[in-house]
């Protein structure tokens, strides 16, 4: 039994993992850019959506889509006022300004994480869930809110997915990340295929940081934490690529999980950071990686 | 050489060494206790920056090598009570043993890749401390027993001139053949490679030169606090303040690392009144400098120099 309660509680933990993890990995597989805001993101999410219900009082499903919609108009202002200035500065040679925009959007992350540590405190908030109670599979009770957490992560990854191969915007932007300058020649603006991209970005890492917030609960503490799982993932499943970073959710989640119910809650994170190591060692591109 | 002697550079430094030097007689041991801090700081920074700004190599754990040092250093001294002094030289030489194994990934990997590498190298460590609780202290931190001086004017000279110390000869290592050729391998190290230079050698030698500074720099800093704690010199959080510093100050100029870690520490304390926005208020005008003055305070000063 033991078996499918792992299978059952790793499949949502993964799929959140996954959920936060893709967005991420778009933007990086589009632009190069890195974006270590990215657990404060979540995070703002996750407690607008708190806030949304208990000091607005309004209803779960308005409060979650204040949520999405916070995190919407911070991906924005990551992009406007952080990178792309950094993107544009002729005082940056061009080489280094990966490295400037990791510093920047780190110290844009703990910008935002202070104002949520200061308006909110520092205690950890559980949104509301949208379904309650508990389910009985095969004998495992499992609430409704896990499975209700990992259909909706896998319904916007697949949606995500038709977004990408179906339509045209969604064609653009995998040109794009393909190759920049071939999209350019074809008449197409890449800043648009930008902020189209930061867009769903924002509304990716605000889902999941709606639904982490329901799941697990959210306080600032846990910024640093999120941006690094997020980062490890797409590293072990090789930046810039989305299935390999779906692929490596999965054996993350499920690392942990299976950590957690074996040994103990506390080495919950080693397994994974060790895998990670080994893997950089023997296949530094990650798994579906292209160099 | 004669030349450097007679720079602006090493005048202004001279001075701003002999008047810190004087700091002692005049002023409170609170603001002595503030700046040693701070000078240690600016070690860390200055060695972070060797391996960034000149061998190219975005480590994100500088934490990594200076908690290697600090927790040896202090382990030794809880469990052992060996004496100070070799605790401090052999917290350094594990932190050489550190930077070598955080070099075997970056002699592989880049950018990106290796930031990752050297991010989980922190949290590994991290986890060491909390699961071997019972040699480290866990998350309450570890006692050290010994120290070495409580009087803070002492304390405040061997900052000063550690960090002295330390910024001549990571400053002179950068400004000789050596590091010009580390700034090559680290831009373009196919072309470095192709000039017949060995840079595996050379990376290997920042890597070892970085850690060991940042390991006698943290080993020194658990001394003068008499605790060592995740808190203080192993969490990401420390690491970030590293490197914000070393990016504030100016990349690639070294002795601005340390301007960074001064100020940032010092404003950190002066923003102490306004409670929890201290680190929002330092976090934006560091976002601002790296915005809009990309080279930081010294980086800025340097250039208008060469200009005129």
């Amino acid at each position: 039994m033991l078996a499918l309660q792992i299978l059952i509680d790793g499949f949502a933990i993964s799929a959140l993992y996954a959920l936060g993890a893709t967005g991420f990995t778009l933007i990086f597989g589009v632009s190069g850019v890195l974006n270590l805001s990215h657990g404060a993101i979540m995070v703002a999410a996750a407690v607008a959506a708190w806030a949304a219900a208990s000091v607005l009082h309004l209803d779960i499903y308005t409060g979650a889509l204040f949520g999405v919609g916070v995190a919407l108009i911070m991906a924005f202002a990551t992009y406007f006022a952080v990178v792309k200035p950094i993107q544009n500065s002729r005082r940056i040679p061009n080489e280094e300004k990966e490295i400037f925009v990791l510093t920047g959007t780190l110290l844009w992350g703990i910008m935002i994480q202070e104002l949520i540590a200061y308006f909110f405190t520092n205690n950890a908030k559980t949104v509301l869930p949208i379904v309650e109670g508990v389910v009985d599979i095969f004998g495992n009770r499992t609430p409704r809110n896990n499975i209700f957490t990992a259909l909706v992560c896998c319904l916007v990854i697949g949606l995500l997915w038709l977004l990408v191969n179906r339509t045209r915007t969604g064609k653009a932007v995998l040109a794009a990340s393909m190759n920049p300058r071939g999209v350019t020649l074809l008449g197409l603006e890449l800043t648009q295929i930008y902020i189209v991209v930061w867009g769903i970005y924002g509304i990716l890492a605000g889902i999941a940081g709606v639904l982490l917030g329901m799941f697990l609960g959210v306080s600032s503490y846990s910024v640093g934490p999120l941006t690094a799982s997020a980062f490890s993932i797409v590293v072990l499943g090789g930046l810039g690529s989305v299935s390999g970073s779906l692929i490596a959710a999965f054996v993350v989640g499920y690392l942990e999980t299976i950590t957690a119910y074996m040994i103990s809650p506390a080495y919950r994170t080693i397994p994974a950071l060790l895998l990670l190591v080994f893997v950089m060692y023997i296949r530094p591109q990650g798994l579906l990686g292209r160099r | 050489m004669t030349s450097f002697f007679t720079s602006r550079l090493f005048l202004i430094s001279l001075v701003c060494v002999v008047v810190a030097a004087t700091l002692p007689l005049y002023v409170s041991g609170y603001i002595l206790g503030l700046l040693t801090v701070a000078f240690y700081f600016g070690v860390f920074a200055m060695a972070w920056d060797l391996l960034f700004g000149f061998a190219g190599e975005v480590n994100f754990g500088p934490t990594f090598l200076i908690g290697t040092g600090a927790y040896t250093a202090g382990i030794l001294n809880n469990q052992y009570g060996w004496s100070v002094y070799v605790c401090i030289l052999l917290g350094a030489l594990a932190s050489v043993v550190a930077g070598f194994v955080l070099a075997l990934p970056a002699l592989r990997v880049r950018g990106p890749y290796f930031g990752l590498t050297t991010l989980v190298a922190v949290l590994m460590l991290q986890n060491f401390v909390v699961v071997f609780a019972d040699l480290t202290g866990g998350e309450i931190g570890l006692t050290i027993p010994d120290v070495i001086t409580i009087n803070a004017g002492a304390n405040y000279w061997i900052a000063l001139g550690f960090m002295t110390a330390s910024a001549a000869i990571l400053y002179g290592l950068s400004q000789s053949p050596v590091g010009l050729v580390l700034q090559a391998s680290g831009q373009d190290p196919v072309q470095a490679g192709a000039l017949g230079f060995n840079i595996v050698k050379h990376k290997l030698a920042a890597f070892i030169v970085s850690a060991f500074f940042s390991g006698l720099s943290g080993a020194l800093l658990v001394f003068y606090f008499g605790t060592a704690s995740v808190g203080t010199v192993v969490d990401v959080a420390v690491g970030v303040n590293v490197i914000v510093s070393a990016v504030l100050g100016g990349r690639r100029t070294v002795l601005g690392a340390a301007l960074g870690a001064i100020f940032l520490i010092v404003a950190g304390e002066f923003l102490r009144p306004t409670g929890e926005l201290a680190t929002f208020i330092v976090s934006a005008v560091a976002l601002l400098v790296v915005l809009f003055f990309p080279g930081g305070f010294l980086g800025a000063a340097l250039s208008r120099e060469a200009r005129s």
